[in-house]
Order: C-alpha cells, then structure tokens, then sequence
C-alpha cells in the first residue's frame, strides 16, 4: 500500500471538457483533468515527479477562442474553458510531431511511440530517406549507465531531475542551439569527469531509453532484453536508514535494473547510486 | 550547493576580465587564489546566494569574450566559481548563443551579413571575393577569421559586416563619450547649439566602439596603450571586398561609420514625431537634449501621477510596435495592479528581426528619448529598475546608451530621486549575444537571468510573473519612445495622426533595390505605394517583404494596402517590425526563401519539437524545390504546408509560430513555384 499525503481541500472548477461538463479541483492540468475522465493522450516530456517542460507538444488540444493549441500537461484547466482533445487541429498537429520526432530520432525503445504513430497515421518516411537526424553514437564512458543521444527526444527531464528538480547535482545541462542542441556535461566531457554521482535518477525519468542502465543496454545489444519476462518486486534498500522502496527488475534470476516507485512520498522515484546500482552482491557468481 | 568545478584553470587575462566586472574574489569559496583563516571555518554561498548572482552570467561571459575572443574552459571555470553556477549549466547558456566560442578562435572575429537585405545587395559576392581574396569563411588567418551572420542591422547599408576585435578595453565601459564630429550640413535645419569644448576627452571617429573606447586609428590621448591590441569594433557598411580585407587585416583604419542620421533620409523634416531629434540634436549631448523638447514629458508625467500617465497611454490608444500590437497602456495598468513586487521595466532592444534597424537608428541618433521614456514607463507601472536589453551586434548604440546613462546619473534624471520628485529609478543595460529568439518577451528573461535564452510557455503573463518572477512589463524600443510625444502633447493630440486604430506614427525600415533605403516615419495610413515613392522603388519591383522574416510578402499590384495594424491585417499581411525589403527582378525568390528558412532553422532555440525539426524539414523541402516549378514541386510544398500548420499551432513561442509566414506567402501571394 502506498501512502498518499493528504493535501488541503481545493476548490472545484467547472469546464468543457469535449463537450462534457467537467469538474476538476482547481489547480489541475487539463492533462489531469483528461486522466481522471478516462482519456488518453500522448505524452512524452511530462512526468508524474517533474514539473513538465512542455517541449515535446505531442499533448497538445485546441481550447477554443486561443490562436494557438495548448499543452495539455502545463496548461491549468480555467473555470469556464472549452477544450477539444481529439479535434482535427490537435490530432494534426500531433501526427506531424510525431512525424518530425520519428524522422530526427531512434524511436525504437520509446513506450507507446509505435502505437501513437499508428493511431495518429504519421507517416515519417515522407521527409524522405536523407533527411537530416541526430545520429550520434551511444556514449559509453562509465559501467553505470549508457548515454545514447540518438534517442534523445530534449525533453528536458533528465537535466531537470540532475538540476534543481531533485538531485541538484546539475552534471548535465542542454548545450548548443536549435537541431544541434544536445544534453551535454560542461565541455561534453565523460560523466567520469562530470559532477555527475550516478544516482541514476536522469534514467529514471528518461521517456525514450536514450538513458539506460548498461545492463539493460548490453542486454539489448545481445538481443536477451526480455522485459514481459521480468518481474518486479519491490522492497526496502537496506544500505541506509532512510528506508527508500526500491523494486528489483529481475530477468532469469539476475537482477537486470533497479527503479523507484514514483508515488513513494520518501524517494519519488529517485534514489542514490547505492539503491540504484548496488546489487551486485545479491547475485555475485564469480 | 554543492558543486563540483573543472580543474582548469584561467590565464591571467581571463582572471583579470572576470574580476574587471565582478571584483576581485572576496573569498577562497569564490575562486581566489588563497584561503584567509575565514575561509577555513566558514563557508559561503549556498543556493540563495548563487540565485542572486546567476544574472551576471551572460556579463561574466561577455567579459572574457571580449578580451579574449573567446571562453576557454579555465575562464569558464572560474565565472562558475564566482558566481556558483554549475559548470554544464553555463556551458549550456555558453553555446547557446552565436556571438561566444567555447572553442580556441582568433581575436579578430569579421561577422558578414547574409540576411535578407544584404543578400538582396550581394553579399554573395562578397562572401566569394573575401573567400578567394582572404580565407574560407570560419578558417583562421592572420590571427582573424570571418564567419556568415545573421541580419546585422544595417541594412540601409547593405551589404554590411561588423568586425570584432578582442582585447581590453582601454578604459572603463562607462567613459563619457567624446565629441561627435561636426553633422553634415543640412541647409533648412536650425545650426546645432554650440557644445562646450572637452579639451581632456580624445577626439572621436564615429565608429562605433564598444563601452565607448575611442582612438580606432589615432591612438588613445594621454595614456599608455595596454599589451597588445585594444578591444575594438567597426561597422563595414557597404561592405566591399577590399574594405573587407582592409579591415580585416587593419581594423585601425576602417573609416568612420557615417552618423545615424544618414539612416533616416527625412532627418530634419519638420513633420517628424520619433524621428525629430535624429541629425538635429547631438546624441552626445544631454543639454541639446533638453534644449530640443527633452524631459517636458517626464515633467508633464510627475504632474499626472502613474495613474494618469496610464490613462493617457491608453486614450492615446498606442499598441506595441514590436509586432504583437498589443496595448501599451493596459500592458502597464495589469503590471501597475500586481499586488507582488518589486516590479520590473525591460526595454526589448534585441531588434534582430532581418530587415529591421529603426531601434539603432533610435538609439544611437536619440538614445536621451529612450532613456526618459523609460523613466516615464517606470513610473508609471512602480518600478525602479529598467533593463535595456541590447542585441550584442549594436555597438555603437551600447557606446550611445552607456553614455546617456552615466549622463543622466551625474544630472539627477536617474537615480534615488529623479527631479526631486522622490522617484528612485535606474536602468541597466544589458548584452545581447547573437540570439534571435532572445527578442522574445520572456526568453529576454531567462537570457538576463543568465539562463539559456529560451522562451517560457505562457500563462503566467509577464505582467504577473517576468523578469525574476516578478512583474514584469516589456516593450521595445520604438514603442517606448511613443510615449514622449503622447506626454508632451496630450492623448488627443497623439491619438488625432493615424486611423481610429492606429494612432500615432510608425517607423519603417525600407531596404531592398530602392534609391533611398533607410528609416521612414509616416503617420498610419498612408499606404505602401506612398512609402515606396519616398523611398524611390526600383524599376521592375518583384516583391515587397513586408514584416519581416516572420512576416508576409506581396505583390506590386497590391501597394494600396494601408500601412496600418487593421489595414495589413485585412489584406492577410502584418506590419510586424516595421520590416519593408524591396526586391526587384533581379532577385531569385528560392534563394531568399532558402534564406528565410536557414534564419529559423539556424535561430530557433530547440526547445520545442515542431520548431526544432520543423524548421530543418522546412530548409530541406525548400531545397529540394529550389530549382523546381508546377507539378515537380508540389509534394514538396503540401508537406512544408502540413508541418508549417502544425509549427503555427504547436510551437512555445512566436517564432515556430511565424517561421512559415513569408515562406507560405511568397507561394501563395506571389506564386513562386507556379
């Protein structure tokens, strides 16, 4: 069971939510407003511990009376609005950002991509076979975790949670400018080099696997990745006092990665490089 | 905080630079060499003290750049250390903008214009003969390299370029401006009243420098020129390839930059508003200044209380002239009514719209209009600072403002108690450093909190949440300047030139194939034929890009559309900054179209997705067609229209929103790829 901390009551305000009246306490997002109403609209940048960057725009739906569409995960439902979620504005714009993410960036282990882009019919082949991507070669400078920018959405998340979101270790920061801007450390040194601690918590967060632990990316690189095959479980990291969950992703009895469940009120999701890495002794087999 | 630095460590110059801005280090927590026996015992900082200081960053980087030419991992470094700023996030702000290298470069840095104007007036040809003459663009050569650059506004002059040349400054930024040489005789206007003679001041040759460094050329009067070559900068306009190489080589002895006023062929007209001071008044000259009309509309405001002066800005009925045509007086009334303070002023005068130069003009022929015009503006809305945030690419208009500023001080019209009114308020300028997007109301924000200058999503407003989360009113340069006339007139005065929506007089810049390009004042409502005559339009007009990049194009049978908010709008256009760029025949429309496009492509901050890729997907399709008409071509522009639609609607900010306009126009308006 997880605890939820109660919070003080808030006031309910009252929209149009495709054409239903919808009542959502004040303060929620019209992303929120559309969970709780049963709606499923893609997202990427937002994340359920982050403040969302609303970046990526995949999220977005018409409120009616504004020039522009709006971001569903940062635009705070208003009393008296009128939102279109799946109008022809909003589902055109998101086929095409999907088409300009699938067309610039490996999309391949990104949930959902492969499902949206059928939904929304993108077709990102038709910018042609030379278009201009990212390709970067993944970084491998530490055994910790595998930098693979090439399927690097710039959502920002990671910078967040290594900045002054949660970790306020701020080893990573965006660098550079338009298509040539990239998650970079100062001067795009190695992370060995970087203030980077390796909490993992940029992984953590990370929407498409452009971060992963290099387990996972050994794995995937071997072809024996076999997430439905893995079970969770989560218990309590037994390394220091503060009693953070963390939940084992176990593949044939091995311990492949360590997560954090994202509601816990102690780690929200993060932890620290011990949590996070330290279990090789549960399964060292020399 | 807890931060972890780099081991590199700064050359003494670099040190020096820093500490020129900030001071020498005060602690060994703060980068000094030695710890004191205070140091040991305690430790400073921390998250609220960097928050404070985090705004000096983009001063810290301009500092090293300017000295050195560009910011090596030491210098960087030790600006992290003095301001406790973590060294990714400042190599992120670092690289975002155009004007910083983070890699080793020469000290003479020559920025040649490619933008819409000077491609119009061939800087092609230009860019060839410095290749074949000099070096490749972005090759080092004699300790100078050159590199294309975005619009440079001077596009009155195209085919322009700016030369920049690392070192120190020789005397302090904020050193009074020396005399300006005599203006040129203009038969029907008043002599110029006679100025006192500054015996200790070094002559000046008007180009322009930086912080206002004289002695390009003859030397610096009364004082040991420092090691090596002084930080200077030149403006080569028009740019041939000899004055080029020149330049390049000799930076010393680059001609002077002619006044500001030959940026404006009406100067002296007697029927200007804005424009009134410009070739008449000394801009070095507080007195000529006053003598011409100066400061009776920061009087006349003291009289109406900020209430009043908002009352007046609103029956006046002045829009914003920076393209959104937003209300200026309610944008005050909101910010005046925040309940959260302090509240803060930004003048945006990163005009780095291609095409556009009225706010030079502005600023360097009348930079006392912006400086009481921002006084009245601060006033009206409670605040008693202003920033002026200055594209890095003007430094004749830094040197100008600088010097009005320190003016102003020493006079008692900026400071704790202006006038002896008990109003306290000052303005600070700050640099740009080659970033479009950061003429976006709120990435002017980020970039003057040493932030990445990327744009925030809105709501919150700046009027609610701005600069240091604070209230927040931003407007540019011309339309700030407004306010002057509507003060020292009267709304109803004001609001009795233009249309019933457009009042007043708005600045245009013309540039392009016409006989007198420059900056133009007409009251709303004449129309375009009647601006193109004054400006003397060329024999086979093909086009004219009015607004701007961002803006739209039409056709030579469309030059009745009346130069007013409502009357473009009407006609599927936009005045926008004021942008008029008149191409004639000889221009190929693809080529300026693939211009266009690389602007966006190569300005866009990447924050967003639709305007990260879209503007890359938009230059390759429109490379793809460059040479292809009809049918060949149509594939091409459906899909530029469906990512343009989903740019528009999707993107953060105006620039993804706008990217496709002039594209889109020039396809639909003037047929292109018919």
């Amino acid at each position: 069971m997880t605890a939820v901390p109660l919070q003080l009551p808030r006031r309910l305000i009252e929209f149009t939510l495709d054409g239903q009246e919808t009542r959502v306490p004040e303060g929620s997002t019209i992303l929120d407003a559309c969970r709780a109403a049963g709606k499923d609209i893609p997202t990427l940048c937002q994340g359920d511990t982050l403040t969302p960057k609303n970046a990526c725009r995949v999220c977005v739906v018409e409120v009616a009376g504004a020039r522009t569409l709006a971001p569903a995960c940062s635009r705070r439902a208003e009393a008296g609005m009128t939102v279109l979620t799946d109008s022809e504005r909003a589902r055109h714009s998101r086929k095409v950002v999907l088409e300009l993410l699938a067309s610039s960036t490996d999309l391949s282990t990104t949930p959902r991509a492969a499902e949206w882009i059928k939904e929304y019919e993108a077709k990102p082949g038709r910018f042609g076979a030379d278009v201009a991507r990212l390709n970067e070669e993944p970084k491998v400078d530490n055994d910790l975790y595998v930098r693979d920018y090439d399927k690097c959405i710039q959502c920002y998340k990671c910078v967040d949670a290594c900045g002054e979101q949660w970790q306020n270790t701020f080893a990573i920061a965006v660098a550079g400018r338009g298509f040539d801007a990239r998650v970079s450390t100062e001067h795009g040194v190695p992370l060995t080099d970087s203030a980077c601690v390796y909490c993992g918590n940029c992984i953590e967060v990370c929407p498409t696997g452009a971060l992963s632990f290099k387990s996972e990316f050994d794995m995937r690189a071997a072809g024996t990745w076999d997430e439905p095959a893995q079970t969770e479980t989560t218990t309590v990291c037994a390394y220091c006092g503060v009693g953070c969950n963390i939940t084992l992703h176990v593949q044939d009895n091995e311990i492949v990665k360590v997560t954090s469940p994202h509601d816990n009120p102690v780690t929200h999701g993060n932890l620290c490089i011990k949590g996070r890495f330290g279990f090789q002794h549960v399964q060292n087999r020399v | 905080m807890d931060l972890k630095y780099t081991d590199a460590a700064p050359t003494d110059a670099e040190r020096d630079a820093v500490d020129g801005l900030l001071g020498p280090p005060p602690s060994g927590w703060e980068g000094g060499t030695t710890r004191s026996d205070e140091d040991l015992r305690w430790a400073r900082g921390g998250v609220s003290a960097a928050k404070d200081r985090r705004d000096q960053l983009l001063p810290a980087l301009h500092a090293v750049n300017d000295r050195i030419g560009w910011i090596s991992e030491g210098a960087l470094d030790y600006i992290c250390r003095r301001l406790t700023v973590a060294p990714a996030e400042a190599y992120g702000v670092a690289t975002f903008y155009a004007m910083f290298s983070v890699r080793p470069r020469p000290a003479k840095v020559l920025h040649v214009c490619t933008d819409l104007a000077c491609a119009a007036r061939g800087s092609a040809a230009v860019c060839a003969d410095l290749t074949e003459s000099f070096a490749p663009a972005g090759t080092a050569t004699e300790g100078a390299v050159w590199q294309e650059s975005p619009c440079l506004g001077l596009c009155e002059r195209a085919p322009a370029a700016l030369l920049i040349q690392a070192g120190e400054r020789p005397e302090p930024a904020r050193l009074p401006l020396p005399a300006l040489p005599p203006l040129p005789a203009r038969p029907p206007l008043p002599p110029l009243p006679a100025r006192p003679a500054l015996p200790a001041r070094p002559a000046f040759e008007d180009r322009g420098s930086g912080g206002g460094a004289p002695g390009f050329g003859k030397g610096r009067v009364g004082e040991q020129p420092a090691a090596g070559a002084p930080h200077r900068t030149a403006v080569i306009a028009p740019a041939t390839p000899t004055a080029l190489t020149t330049a390049i080589r000799s930076p010393e002895h680059t001609p002077a930059e002619p006044p500001p006023e030959t940026a404006a062929p009406q100067a002296g007209h007697p029927t200007l508003v804005l424009l009134k001071r410009i070739g008449t008044t000394d801009p070095a000259s507080l007195d000529a200044y006053r003598a011409n009309g100066g400061y009776t509309a920061l009087r006349r405001a003291f009289t109406l209380g900020p209430a009043g002066v908002i009352r007046e800005v609103l029956d006046a009925g002045l829009v914003g002239r920076g393209g959104a045509a937003f209300p200026t007086g309610r944008k005050w009334e909101v910010t005046a009514q925040q309940p959260d303070g302090p509240h803060y002023l930004v003048c945006n005068a990163d005009e780095s719209e291609p095409g556009t130069f009225k706010d030079r003009v502005l600023m360097e022929g009348d930079p006392y209009a912006l400086v009481e015009a921002m006084t009245v503006a601060g006033y009206a809305i409670g605040a008693r600072q202003g920033f002026i945030y200055l594209r890095g690419e003007y430094p004749r208009a830094f040197a100008r403002l600088g010097h009005a500023l320190e003016t102003a001080r020493t006079r008692g019209l900026l400071g704790p108690d202006i006038l002896g009114q008990g109003y306290a308020f000052d303005i600070e300028i700050r640099r740009g450093a080659g970033a479009y997007i950061c003429g976006e109301e709120t990435a002017i924000f980020n970039s003057i909190e040493g932030q990445r200058g990327e744009p925030r999503s809105k709501p919150p407003f700046p009027v609610e949440k701005g600069l240091f989360g604070k209230p927040t009113a931003v407007n540019n340069v011309e339309t700030l300047v407004n306010v002057l006339p509507i003060l020292e007139h009267g709304a109803a005065a004001y609001a009795a030139t233009g249309t019933g929506t457009s009042t007043g007089t708005k600045l245009f810049c013309v540039s392009g194939q016409v006989a007198r390009p420059g900056v133009y004042e007409l009251p709303f409502g004449a129309n375009l034929r009647e601006l193109l005559e004054l400006a003397g339009p060329p024999q086979d007009l093909r086009a004219v890009l009015l607004g701007g990049a961002a803006g739209g194009f039409v056709r030579p049978d469309e030059l009745d559309i009346p130069l007013t908010f409502e009357g473009t709008r009407a006609a599927g256009t936009t005045l926008g900054s004021g942008v008029v760029l008149v191409l004639d025949g000889s221009v190929e429309l693809p080529r300026i179209l693939l211009r266009i496009a690389e602007f966006f492509r190569d300005e866009s901050c990447g924050q967003c997705v639709p305007c990260r890729v879209g503007t890359v997907r938009q230059e390759e399709a429109l490379h793809r067609i460059k040479d292809r008409t009809g049918a060949a071509a149509a594939d091409d522009i459906a899909l530029m229209r469906e990512v343009g639609q989903a740019m528009r609607d999707a993107s953060i900010c105006g620039l993804g929103q706008t990217a496709w306009n002039a594209v889109e126009s020039a396809i639909d308006r003037l047929g292109v790829y018919k």
